[in-house]
Protein backbone atom coordinates (compact mmCIF):
# COMPACT_ATOMS: atom_id res chain seq x y z
CA UNK A 1 0.00 0.00 0.00
CA UNK A 2 2.76 2.31 1.02
CA UNK A 3 4.03 1.93 -2.63
CA UNK A 4 1.01 2.97 -4.33
CA UNK A 5 0.04 5.79 -1.73
CA UNK A 6 4.00 6.86 -2.71
CA UNK A 7 3.10 7.16 -6.78
CA UNK A 8 0.66 9.74 -7.73
CA UNK A 9 -1.61 8.43 -10.27
CA UNK A 10 -3.42 11.83 -11.12
CA UNK A 11 -1.62 13.60 -14.22
CA UNK A 12 -3.94 16.68 -15.08
CA UNK A 13 -7.32 17.51 -15.42
CA UNK A 14 -9.27 19.91 -18.00
CA UNK A 15 -12.13 21.72 -17.62
CA UNK A 16 -13.91 22.92 -21.35
CA UNK A 17 -16.76 24.54 -22.10
CA UNK A 18 -18.56 24.27 -25.76
CA UNK A 19 -16.66 26.60 -26.73
CA UNK A 20 -13.67 25.41 -26.38
CA UNK A 21 -12.47 27.49 -23.41
CA UNK A 22 -10.56 25.99 -21.64
CA UNK A 23 -11.99 27.13 -17.80
CA UNK A 24 -8.94 25.06 -15.90
CA UNK A 25 -5.87 22.90 -16.62
CA UNK A 26 -4.66 21.53 -13.08
CA UNK A 27 -1.79 19.79 -13.37
CA UNK A 28 -0.20 16.89 -10.69
CA UNK A 29 2.17 15.50 -12.40
CA UNK A 30 3.49 16.08 -16.55
CA UNK A 31 6.82 15.76 -17.11
CA UNK A 32 6.78 16.05 -20.14
CA UNK A 33 5.57 19.15 -21.79
CA UNK A 34 6.04 19.73 -25.71
CA UNK A 35 3.56 21.80 -26.59
CA UNK A 36 2.47 25.59 -25.56
CA UNK A 37 -0.43 25.54 -22.95
CA UNK A 38 -2.78 27.00 -25.91
CA UNK A 39 -1.86 24.94 -28.35
CA UNK A 40 -1.89 21.54 -25.74
CA UNK A 41 -5.52 23.05 -24.65
CA UNK A 42 -6.81 23.33 -28.07
CA UNK A 43 -5.81 19.73 -29.34
CA UNK A 44 -6.77 17.90 -26.07
CA UNK A 45 -10.54 19.82 -27.08
CA UNK A 46 -10.07 18.47 -30.67
CA UNK A 47 -9.14 14.91 -29.83
CA UNK A 48 -12.12 14.81 -28.15
CA UNK A 49 -14.66 16.55 -30.43
CA UNK A 50 -13.39 14.00 -33.11
CA UNK A 51 -13.20 11.31 -30.99
CA UNK A 52 -17.32 12.30 -29.90
CA UNK A 53 -17.88 12.34 -33.40
CA UNK A 54 -16.15 9.16 -34.67
CA UNK A 55 -17.95 6.80 -31.58
CA UNK A 56 -21.23 7.88 -32.49
CA UNK A 57 -20.83 7.35 -36.23
CA UNK A 58 -19.40 4.20 -35.67
CA UNK A 59 -22.67 2.93 -33.23
CA UNK A 60 -23.65 -0.49 -34.78
CA UNK A 61 -27.40 -0.03 -32.82
CA UNK A 62 -28.32 3.16 -31.63
CA UNK A 63 -30.41 5.16 -34.68
CA UNK A 64 -30.10 8.70 -35.49
CA UNK A 65 -26.39 8.93 -36.56
CA UNK A 66 -25.82 12.35 -38.21
CA UNK A 67 -23.16 12.65 -40.73
CA UNK A 68 -19.41 12.08 -40.14
CA UNK A 69 -18.63 15.71 -39.55
CA UNK A 70 -21.91 17.29 -39.52
CA UNK A 71 -22.37 18.86 -36.81
CA UNK A 72 -24.36 17.02 -34.27
CA UNK A 73 -27.08 18.06 -31.36
CA UNK A 74 -25.99 18.34 -28.14
CA UNK A 75 -26.89 15.06 -26.03
CA UNK A 76 -27.36 13.13 -30.05
CA UNK A 77 -25.45 9.97 -30.34
CA UNK A 78 -23.41 7.99 -28.35
CA UNK A 79 -20.21 9.04 -26.53
CA UNK A 80 -17.20 7.41 -24.83
CA UNK A 81 -16.36 7.63 -21.57
CA UNK A 82 -12.33 6.59 -21.15
CA UNK A 83 -9.39 5.40 -23.55
CA UNK A 84 -6.54 3.89 -22.61
CA UNK A 85 -2.66 3.79 -23.85
CA UNK A 86 0.24 1.62 -22.12
CA UNK A 87 1.39 4.97 -20.30
CA UNK A 88 -1.94 6.79 -19.40
CA UNK A 89 -5.98 6.33 -18.71
CA UNK A 90 -8.15 9.82 -20.14
CA UNK A 91 -11.55 9.96 -18.58
CA UNK A 92 -14.20 12.36 -19.97
CA UNK A 93 -17.34 13.55 -18.94
CA UNK A 94 -19.58 16.37 -20.58
CA UNK A 95 -22.65 17.41 -18.88
CA UNK A 96 -25.89 18.43 -21.22
CA UNK A 97 -24.74 22.03 -20.62
CA UNK A 98 -21.69 21.79 -22.77
CA UNK A 99 -19.21 21.45 -19.68
CA UNK A 100 -16.54 18.71 -20.26
CA UNK A 101 -14.11 17.56 -17.94
CA UNK A 102 -11.19 15.16 -18.49
CA UNK A 103 -9.50 13.52 -15.98
CA UNK A 104 -5.45 12.34 -16.83
CA UNK A 105 -4.28 9.56 -14.49
CA UNK A 106 -2.02 6.45 -14.19
CA UNK A 107 -3.34 3.69 -16.62
CA UNK A 108 -4.56 1.60 -13.85
CA UNK A 109 -7.08 3.39 -12.63
CA UNK A 110 -10.37 1.91 -12.52
CA UNK A 111 -13.56 3.33 -13.67
CA UNK A 112 -13.68 7.17 -13.15
CA UNK A 113 -17.19 8.02 -14.02
CA UNK A 114 -18.56 8.49 -10.87
CA UNK A 115 -15.56 10.52 -9.60
CA UNK A 116 -15.86 13.06 -12.73
CA UNK A 117 -19.46 13.16 -12.00
CA UNK A 118 -18.34 14.02 -8.54
CA UNK A 119 -16.07 16.36 -9.37
CA UNK A 120 -18.88 18.53 -11.35
CA UNK A 121 -21.64 18.34 -8.90
CA UNK A 122 -19.77 18.51 -5.91
CA UNK A 123 -16.51 20.88 -6.55
CA UNK A 124 -17.09 22.86 -9.66
CA UNK A 125 -20.87 23.59 -8.82
CA UNK A 126 -20.44 24.24 -5.55
CA UNK A 127 -16.98 26.12 -5.61
CA UNK A 128 -17.08 27.79 -9.38
CA UNK A 129 -20.59 28.45 -10.78
CA UNK A 130 -21.72 29.15 -7.63
CA UNK A 131 -19.42 32.01 -7.13
CA UNK A 132 -21.30 35.07 -7.53
CA UNK A 133 -18.45 36.54 -8.81
CA UNK A 134 -17.09 34.36 -11.32
CA UNK A 135 -17.98 35.07 -14.83
CA UNK A 136 -19.41 32.10 -16.24
CA UNK A 137 -17.82 30.88 -19.79
CA UNK A 138 -14.33 32.59 -18.37
CA UNK A 139 -11.28 31.07 -17.01
CA UNK A 140 -11.42 30.28 -13.02
CA UNK A 141 -8.60 30.32 -10.48
CA UNK A 142 -10.32 29.29 -7.19
CA UNK A 143 -8.41 28.67 -3.82
CA UNK A 144 -10.92 25.98 -2.91
CA UNK A 145 -11.73 24.49 -6.04
CA UNK A 146 -7.91 23.40 -5.97
CA UNK A 147 -7.84 22.34 -2.26
CA UNK A 148 -11.42 20.22 -1.97
CA UNK A 149 -10.10 18.43 -5.73
CA UNK A 150 -6.42 18.04 -4.20
CA UNK A 151 -8.21 16.38 -1.33
CA UNK A 152 -10.66 14.22 -3.27
CA UNK A 153 -8.14 12.70 -5.60
CA UNK A 154 -6.12 11.74 -3.32
CA UNK A 155 -8.92 8.85 -2.15
CA UNK A 156 -9.35 7.65 -5.48
CA UNK A 157 -7.96 4.20 -6.47
CA UNK B 1 -33.09 11.90 -19.75
CA UNK B 2 -35.10 10.77 -16.78
CA UNK B 3 -38.70 9.89 -16.90
CA UNK B 4 -40.56 12.51 -15.61
CA UNK B 5 -43.04 11.07 -13.38
CA UNK B 6 -40.25 9.49 -11.33
CA UNK B 7 -37.69 12.58 -11.72
CA UNK B 8 -40.09 14.83 -9.71
CA UNK B 9 -39.29 13.52 -6.37
CA UNK B 10 -36.02 12.55 -5.80
CA UNK B 11 -33.79 15.59 -6.26
CA UNK B 12 -34.49 17.57 -2.99
CA UNK B 13 -33.30 15.97 -0.17
CA UNK B 14 -30.06 17.69 -0.26
CA UNK B 15 -31.36 21.30 -1.20
CA UNK B 16 -31.01 23.60 1.09
CA UNK B 17 -34.10 25.48 2.39
CA UNK B 18 -34.87 28.98 2.85
CA UNK B 19 -37.65 30.78 4.51
CA UNK B 20 -40.83 31.60 1.67
CA UNK B 21 -41.28 35.27 3.15
CA UNK B 22 -37.83 36.18 3.17
CA UNK B 23 -37.53 34.63 -0.59
CA UNK B 24 -40.47 36.75 -1.59
CA UNK B 25 -39.72 39.85 0.26
CA UNK B 26 -36.37 39.99 -1.16
CA UNK B 27 -37.51 39.52 -4.92
CA UNK B 28 -40.73 42.20 -4.22
CA UNK B 29 -37.60 44.81 -2.93
CA UNK B 30 -35.68 44.05 -5.99
CA UNK B 31 -38.38 44.63 -8.44
CA UNK B 32 -39.61 47.54 -6.26
CA UNK B 33 -35.61 48.82 -6.51
CA UNK B 34 -35.89 48.26 -10.18
CA UNK B 35 -39.27 50.26 -10.65
CA UNK B 36 -37.53 53.62 -8.42
CA UNK B 37 -34.28 53.09 -10.88
CA UNK B 38 -36.03 52.92 -14.46
CA UNK B 39 -39.49 54.62 -13.97
CA UNK B 40 -40.67 52.92 -16.69
CA UNK B 41 -42.50 49.35 -16.35
CA UNK B 42 -41.18 47.78 -19.74
CA UNK B 43 -37.67 48.80 -18.87
CA UNK B 44 -38.42 47.13 -15.76
CA UNK B 45 -39.94 44.07 -17.62
CA UNK B 46 -36.94 43.76 -19.94
CA UNK B 47 -34.50 44.39 -16.63
CA UNK B 48 -35.92 41.16 -14.99
CA UNK B 49 -35.63 39.02 -17.95
CA UNK B 50 -32.00 39.99 -18.42
CA UNK B 51 -31.52 39.30 -14.77
CA UNK B 52 -33.18 36.25 -15.00
CA UNK B 53 -31.23 35.00 -17.96
CA UNK B 54 -27.88 35.91 -15.92
CA UNK B 55 -29.25 33.62 -13.33
CA UNK B 56 -30.04 30.83 -15.47
CA UNK B 57 -26.86 30.02 -17.09
CA UNK B 58 -26.06 29.62 -13.69
CA UNK B 59 -28.28 27.96 -12.43
CA UNK B 60 -28.39 25.16 -15.09
CA UNK B 61 -25.13 23.36 -13.59
CA UNK B 62 -26.55 23.28 -10.31
CA UNK B 63 -29.71 21.93 -11.37
CA UNK B 64 -28.09 19.16 -13.63
CA UNK B 65 -25.85 18.27 -10.74
CA UNK B 66 -28.91 18.12 -8.46
CA UNK B 67 -31.00 16.25 -10.33
CA UNK B 68 -28.65 13.92 -12.17
CA UNK B 69 -29.97 14.48 -15.66
CA UNK B 70 -27.59 13.48 -18.28
CA UNK B 71 -29.32 14.65 -21.53
CA UNK B 72 -31.88 16.76 -22.75
CA UNK B 73 -31.98 16.43 -26.50
CA UNK B 74 -35.58 16.37 -27.05
CA UNK B 75 -37.67 19.82 -26.14
CA UNK B 76 -40.76 18.22 -25.13
CA UNK B 77 -38.93 15.99 -22.43
CA UNK B 78 -37.13 18.98 -21.70
CA UNK B 79 -40.34 21.31 -21.25
CA UNK B 80 -41.73 18.40 -18.72
CA UNK B 81 -38.66 18.45 -16.76
CA UNK B 82 -38.74 22.34 -16.42
CA UNK B 83 -41.83 21.96 -15.04
CA UNK B 84 -42.12 19.02 -12.93
CA UNK B 85 -38.03 19.11 -11.32
CA UNK B 86 -37.06 22.45 -12.18
CA UNK B 87 -39.70 24.07 -10.57
CA UNK B 88 -40.41 22.15 -7.66
CA UNK B 89 -36.73 22.22 -6.98
CA UNK B 90 -35.99 25.98 -7.56
CA UNK B 91 -39.53 27.96 -6.14
CA UNK B 92 -41.39 24.86 -4.40
CA UNK B 93 -43.98 24.07 -6.71
CA UNK B 94 -44.72 22.43 -9.64
CA UNK B 95 -46.19 23.61 -12.99
CA UNK B 96 -48.37 21.78 -15.70
CA UNK B 97 -46.82 21.77 -19.86
CA UNK B 98 -50.17 22.12 -22.11
CA UNK B 99 -51.25 23.87 -24.83
CA UNK B 100 -48.16 22.53 -27.18
CA UNK B 101 -48.75 23.59 -30.76
CA UNK B 102 -49.18 21.12 -33.37
CA UNK B 103 -45.55 20.88 -34.73
CA UNK B 104 -44.21 20.75 -30.81
CA UNK B 105 -42.11 23.95 -30.75
CA UNK B 106 -44.44 25.59 -28.72
CA UNK B 107 -45.90 24.97 -25.42
CA UNK B 108 -46.95 26.64 -21.86
CA UNK B 109 -45.94 26.05 -18.29
CA UNK B 110 -49.29 26.76 -16.12
CA UNK B 111 -48.59 28.04 -12.40
CA UNK B 112 -51.59 27.74 -10.26
CA UNK B 113 -49.22 28.69 -7.24
CA UNK B 114 -46.28 31.11 -7.73
CA UNK B 115 -44.42 31.73 -4.36
CA UNK B 116 -42.92 35.14 -6.03
CA UNK B 117 -46.45 36.83 -6.30
CA UNK B 118 -47.38 35.94 -2.51
CA UNK B 119 -48.46 39.38 -0.78
CA UNK B 120 -48.67 41.58 -4.69
CA UNK B 121 -51.04 43.52 -5.96
CA UNK B 122 -49.97 45.75 -8.90
CA UNK B 123 -51.61 49.64 -8.26
CA UNK B 124 -52.80 51.32 -11.40
CA UNK B 125 -49.20 52.57 -12.13
CA UNK B 126 -47.54 49.78 -12.74
CA UNK B 127 -50.62 47.82 -15.08
CA UNK B 128 -47.55 46.85 -17.42
CA UNK B 129 -45.34 45.18 -15.56
CA UNK B 130 -45.21 41.59 -15.71
CA UNK B 131 -44.24 40.94 -12.00
CA UNK B 132 -42.58 37.45 -12.23
CA UNK B 133 -40.50 37.98 -15.82
CA UNK B 134 -37.42 37.30 -13.70
CA UNK B 135 -38.72 33.95 -14.13
CA UNK B 136 -38.90 34.08 -18.06
CA UNK B 137 -35.26 35.04 -17.96
CA UNK B 138 -34.01 32.09 -15.97
CA UNK B 139 -35.85 29.74 -18.54
CA UNK B 140 -34.43 31.11 -21.15
CA UNK B 141 -30.79 31.97 -19.73
CA UNK B 142 -31.25 27.94 -18.92
CA UNK B 143 -32.41 26.58 -22.15
CA UNK B 144 -29.63 28.67 -23.56
CA UNK B 145 -26.77 26.18 -22.32
CA UNK B 146 -28.56 22.89 -22.79
CA UNK B 147 -28.08 24.60 -26.81
CA UNK B 148 -32.11 25.57 -26.92
CA UNK B 149 -32.66 29.28 -28.50
CA UNK B 150 -35.97 30.10 -26.67
CA UNK B 151 -38.66 32.87 -27.03
CA UNK B 152 -39.80 32.87 -23.60
CA UNK B 153 -42.45 35.13 -22.21
CA UNK B 154 -45.36 35.12 -19.90
CA UNK B 155 -49.44 35.39 -21.71
CA UNK B 156 -51.63 34.73 -18.60
CA UNK B 157 -50.74 36.44 -14.87
CA UNK B 158 -52.73 35.86 -12.05
CA UNK B 159 -51.73 39.71 -10.90
CA UNK B 160 -53.69 40.92 -13.89
CA UNK B 161 -56.66 38.97 -13.09
CA UNK B 162 -56.15 36.22 -15.24
CA UNK B 163 -56.74 32.53 -13.40
CA UNK B 164 -53.52 31.32 -13.44
CA UNK B 165 -49.69 32.11 -14.49
CA UNK B 166 -49.48 31.08 -18.13
CA UNK B 167 -45.48 30.99 -19.42
CA UNK B 168 -45.19 30.64 -23.29
CA UNK B 169 -42.38 28.57 -24.49
CA UNK B 170 -41.06 29.11 -28.01
CA UNK B 171 -38.37 26.68 -29.08
CA UNK B 172 -36.44 28.71 -31.75
CA UNK B 173 -33.64 26.80 -32.85
CA UNK B 174 -31.74 23.85 -31.39
CA UNK B 175 -28.11 24.75 -31.97
CA UNK B 176 -25.86 21.97 -32.95
CA UNK B 177 -22.48 21.49 -31.95
CA UNK B 178 -19.78 23.25 -34.07
CA UNK B 179 -15.89 23.13 -34.09
CA UNK B 180 -15.14 25.83 -32.04
CA UNK B 181 -12.21 27.07 -33.10
CA UNK B 182 -10.75 28.53 -36.71
CA UNK B 183 -8.06 26.77 -39.00
CA UNK B 184 -5.59 29.64 -38.68
CA UNK B 185 -6.02 30.24 -35.02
Amino acid sequence: MAAIASTPRMRCLYIFNRDGVCLHYHVWLRPLTTLSPHQDQKLMFGLLFSLKSFTAKMDPVGGNKGNLGAPNLPGQGCSFHSFRTNTYKLSFMESPSGIKLILITDPRMGDLRDALKYIYSNIYVEYVVKNPLYTPGQPFKCELFNATLDQYVKTLQ
Amino acid sequence: MAPPTRAGDYPFAPVDRVNAELFTLTYGAIVRQLLTDFEEVEEVNKQLDTMGYNIGVRLIDDFLAKSNITRCSEFKDTAEVIAKVGFKMFLGVSATVSNWSADGSECSLILDDNPLADFVELPDTCQGLFYCNILCGVIRGALEMVSMRTEVKFVKDMLRGDDAFEIRLKLLEQVAEEYPYKDDE
